[in-house]
């Protein structure tokens, strides 16, 4: 498990050398988009303005306060990546990021197109809202904001040393979540024959 | 008499604590479930967690950016006066608490998706009302999460599959629902009645401190048995393996007609907040 401090914009030799099990601070770009944004996204093509190469993808839906025309973040940890499982492999056809950070993990479909695309998943605590405000620091800018209110819309934040991160699906095809899915059927299946 | 303006501090008040602050039962088993863990990244995701609570106090944030439904339990006295002002103070509570605090504008129109960015909508807020004896209230508040609910299960189970198959049909559940509803969860397990009251019991089952178990034994007994086995499952703290995978599981029940029996299950998240605000007939409040 080697840990390291990454900056956007991230290469694809950075990428190709992290495993699942390795540890991430990251530093830089990273925008947030759930459901909606994906949707958005993938309908208009792009943001003008605003290149996605080597950035962060974010699954999170913050909450974020203005005061005297500054923006600032409140609380702004991951939400279920799970959700944007059939929207990701899209996604990642047509935006260069680099890393998705989010939680609980993806399906087969998102882990095909991690590799295709180089791109590694990694996960942040859930619930750990507080926490991942700190490291996620300044607000850059948000885009899609009156028309699919603060949850939904694309937050730019530049973040200074966000983590711990856990690589949990790295772009050789290594998913820690199925690792553990196989030991908790395993472990189901012994439960329920005792 | 009760001041209707301090009422709506008091819930404001109410809806911050519980958004900021983390029971202590909750608190206490999240540091023992720490201890437990041996493998790094299980113990990674609880340092992140309890890094996180004490942060959240410390400086006054949202543990959690999903601040959730602002869901309300009431249980009044017949005798108690003041039901119609509680009822009229909650919305302008929810609206202030979303600005100050601030909340995440959570309700959204199924049909439209437009959000009033205030937490109110079409038969919101969420409040279920409990007539008992006396003339006092107490007023709970429980921020409820969305990925967590969206692990929630309905099972019209036969007689025959009972108990037996009501935790059957938990562990097949807990090891699917993985990482998704932010483990270590909290069980909360209705039995009884039709579909709707164990759905309503499920969700009641959450407000329960950890460390309280069913007056029952042989209730509190199965408790503790389905919890053991699903600690045994290894999903682990956000589904990335472990020895916790669960802090408690409450059971509450209700009769059953003789040709049913309906079960459910509604997931708490680790990040188990909640609140409560006691009134009496005199409008004194704590």
């Amino acid at each position: 498990m080697a840990e390291y401090n990454l900056k956007t914009p991230i290469d694809n030799e950075t990428i190709s050398k992290l495993v699942a099990g390795d540890i991430i601070y990251l530093s830089g770009t990273v925008f947030t988009a759930r459901d909606e944004a994906h949707m958005e996204l993938l309908e208009h093509g792009d943001i003008p303005g605003f290149d996605m190469t080597g950035l962060g993808l974010y699954h999170c839906g913050p909450v974020m306060q203005q005061k005297d025309g500054k923006w600032n973040i409140i609380s702004a940890g991951p939400t279920t990546s799970f959700r944007m499982e059939t929207l990701e492999p899209e996604f990642l056809d047509k935006f260069k990021v680099k890393l998705i950070i989010g939680k609980g993990g993806m399906g087969p479909l998102t882990l095909e197109s991690l590799k295709k695309h180089n791109v590694v998943y990694v996960s942040f605590t859930g619930g750990a809202g507080a926490l991942a405000a700190k490291g996620l620091g300044e607000v850059k800018g948000v885009y899609y904001l009156e028309e699919l209110g603060m949850p939904e819309a694309v937050w730019v934040f530049e973040a200074k040393g966000f983590g711990p991160l856990i690589v949990s699906m790295d772009s050789k095809g290594h998913s820690l979540y199925d690792d553990v899915n196989s030991k908790t059927k395993e472990n189901l299946e012994r439960l329920l024959g005792d | 008499m009760l001041n209707k303006e301090a009422l709506i501090d008091r819930l404001v008040k109410g809806m911050r604590d519980g958004a900021i602050e983390l029971p202590p039962d909750v608190t206490a088993k999240l540091e023992e479930a720490h201890s437990k863990e041996t493998d790094d990244i299980p113990k990674m995701q609880f340092k992140a967690i309890l890094d996180n609570i004490k942060l959240a106090h410390d400086e006054s944030l949202p543990l959690c950016q999903d601040t959730g439904i602002q869901v309300f339990f009431i249980k009044a006295g017949y005798d108690f006066p003041y039901l119609n002002d509680i009822h009229k103070a909650i919305p302008l509570a929810i609206k202030k608490a979303t600005m100050e605090i601030p909340l995440r504008p959570n309700t959204v129109d199924p049909y439209t998706g437009n959000n009033p960015k205030n937490n109110l909508g079409p038969n919101m807020p969420a409040i279920t009302v409990e007539l008992v004896e006396g003339d006092e209230a107490t007023i709970q508040i429980m921020p409820k999460g969305g990925g967590s609910e969206n692990m929630s299960a309905l099972w019209m189970l036969t007689p025959a599959q009972g108990f037996d198959g009501l935790k059957k049909k938990i562990l097949e559940h807990i090891q699917f629902a993985a990482g998704k509803p932010c483990p270590p969860i909290i069980l909360g397990v209705g039995v009884g009645g039709g579909a709707d009251m164990a759905v309503k019991l499920a969700k009641k089952a959450i407000l329960r401190p950890l460390d309280v178990t069913n007056s029952n034994e042989k209730i509190a007994a199965m408790e503790k048995d389905i919890l053991d086995s699903v600690n045994k499952l290894g999903v682990g703290p956000m589904g990335l393996g472990g020895n916790t995978t669960a802090l408690a599981v409450h059971i509450e029940y209700t009769s059953r007609h003789p040709a049913t029996f309906p079960t459910a299950l509604v997931i708490q998240c680790w990040c188990d907040r909640r609140a409560i605000i006691k009134i009496d007939k005199d409008g004194g409040m704590s």
